[in-house]
């Protein structure tokens, strides 16, 4: 591990300053930095501490909830009020990793954890994403995790939080705080699609820090899915986030989807909530809105299945949240 | 760095880069609890920081300090084993005893979290006020912390022992 400073800032605006400066990077539960760096993908020359920022979870203006980036996953997994009006993002916190390491990473570093492509983590291979304009091992190598939609001839990894697969279906945004000032922008905005940059996670600039992040009102009954290799401790193969709200009659008054496990961001599902918002949720139109949305999935060599898995885990989630109706 | 180590107040002068498990087996002496993979997915380091229970080796020493730390060493009081200690070998819950300390203190740290009510991946009724440590809660709680042995059945009786419905 190359030698570094360290800092632990006592709000934000301190935080900001000092991690605005060359080589400083943010440090939440270090349950992925410290790895990353230890491996020597990452080498920050300044860690600066953000876990004594808010760790609150407190009820928004509009019946939302605010959460702090500083608060534990186990914290957000296990508050009352996620329970009860958002089980869609306790569910997906509670599949991901083991107890211990929920116990230690914060929301924000949840949300800019990086992927856990093996190329990305071996040194000795090609890695766009780690090293700008070597090429990707994964490509042409073992991609059976890899990604299937948005993918670039120059990444096929996929981003590998479960709870940003929430955040995303329920319309999340996340409060920005930088040099020059504060802004908000929408979860499904933060992370990018690979393209020719896929060194470039996020849209984050330089020195910025996620401050909070603002789950608006949600209607309707949620829940989360996660198929992986085994039952417990390992990361998504396809998972799917979903919140569904039915009118007297019915009819989907709203749906909102996203997918784990397919991209190089969380996966909003628009296509498949076009296809079913107004109507009934039917097993046709279920179907229908899953084909819809993996239309565009490009198969590698060793991850085709993950396109009938995405489908089929879409049509089981909807199915049991339309209850009677489907 | 100044920590609460087992109850004791320890200083240590020790490199930013320290761990908080190197900074156990190395610098304090305590060597109870082990380096696995080094990377979080074995759970042979896990401790308890202020009684909530962590993989050691993902965390830097720097962050931890002025915070209550028990390792494997300190869970019994005044030299007697845990009552969780003595099941595991009333049970034999290991064989090469490599994962022991981990799993010890990681089960201790899950009994906290069942009696604050923090539910698992597979608990059916997230609106439930309080938390049963049945079998298949035990299995997923516990499932970051491997055994390479294959001591499963022994570990999941002794925990059960002491934290199961039975005794709750």
């Amino acid at each position: 591990m190359m030698p570094f400073t360290y800092s632990r800032a006592a709000d934000a605006a301190a935080a900001v300053l000092q991690g605005g400066l060359p080589g400083a990077k943010y440090l939440g539960g270090g349950t992925n930095l410290v790895d990353l760096m230890r491996e020597g993908i990452e080498q920050p020359r300044a860690l600066v501490d953000v876990t004594a920022l808010s760790s609150a979870i407190e009820d928004g203006e509009d019946g939302g909830l605010v959460i702090g980036a500083a608060a534990s996953n186990t914290s957000v997994a296990s508050d009352r009020r996620v329970r009860t009006r958002y089980p869609i993002l306790s569910r997906a916190i509670l599949a991901g990793a083991s107890a211990q390491i929920r116990n230690m990473a914060t929301v924000g570093g949840n949300i800019l954890q990086r992927t856990r492509c093996t190329y990305f983590y071996d040194e000795a291979a090609a890695c766009n994403k780690r090293e700008p304009g070597t090429g990707c091992d994964a490509v042409g190598g073992f991609n059976r995790n890899h990604a299937i939609l948005g993918t670039s001839p120059f990444c096929v990894a996929t981003h590998p939080s479960d709870m940003c697969v929430a955040l995303a279906a329920l319309g999340a945004t996340v409060q920005l705080r930088g040099a020059s000032g504060e802004r908000t922008i929408a979860l499904t905005d933060l992370h990018r699609l690979p393209g020719d940059a896929p060194e470039r996670d996020t849209v984050l600039k330089p020195g910025e820090l996620i401050n909070a992040v603002t789950l608006p009102p949600v209607a309707g009954r949620s829940t989360y899915r996660k198929v992986r290799d085994r039952a417990s401790y390992a990361f998504a193969l396809v998972s799917v986030a979903a919140v569904l709200d039915l009118d007297e009659d019915s009819t989907i008054r709203d749906v909102r989807l996203a997918l784990g496990g397919v991209a190089h961001k969380p996966w909003r599902a628009l296509k498949a909530e076009a296809v079913l918002r107004g109507g009934m949720p039917t097993q046709a139109a279920i179907r229908k809105a899953a084909e819809a949305e993996l239309t565009d999935a490009v198969p590698l060599h060793d991850n085709g299945f993950k396109i009938e898995l995405a489908k089929r885990t879409l049509v089981a989630v909807l199915t049991n949240l339309a209850g009677d109706v489907a | 760095m100044d920590f609460i180590i087992n109850g004791a107040q320890v200083t240590a002068n020790v490199d930013l880069r320290t761990s908080l498990l190197d900074l156990l087996r190395e610098h304090v002496g305590l060597t109870g609890s082990k380096k696995g993979c080094n990377q979080g997915a074995c759970g042979a380091c896990t401790v308890l920081v202020d009684g909530t229970r962590i993989n050691s080796c993902l965390a830097l020493a720097v962050q931890y300090q002025g915070r209550f730390i028990t390792t494997v060493e300190g869970l019994g009081e005044g030299g007697a084993l845990h009552p969780l200690q003595r099941a595991f070998i009333l049970h034999d819950g290991f064989q090469c005893g490599y994962c022991t300390p981990g799993q010890l203190c990681s089960a201790v740290g899950m009994a906290g979290e069942i009696e604050r009510g923090v539910p698992s991946h597979v608990t059916a009724d997230l609106d439930a006020e309080t938390m049963h440590l049945d079998h298949d809660e035990l299995r997923e709680r516990m499932s970051g912390n491997l055994c390479r042995c294959g001591a499963h059945n022994g570990i999941v009786a002794a925990i059960t022992e002491i934290f199961g419905k039975e005794s709750a």
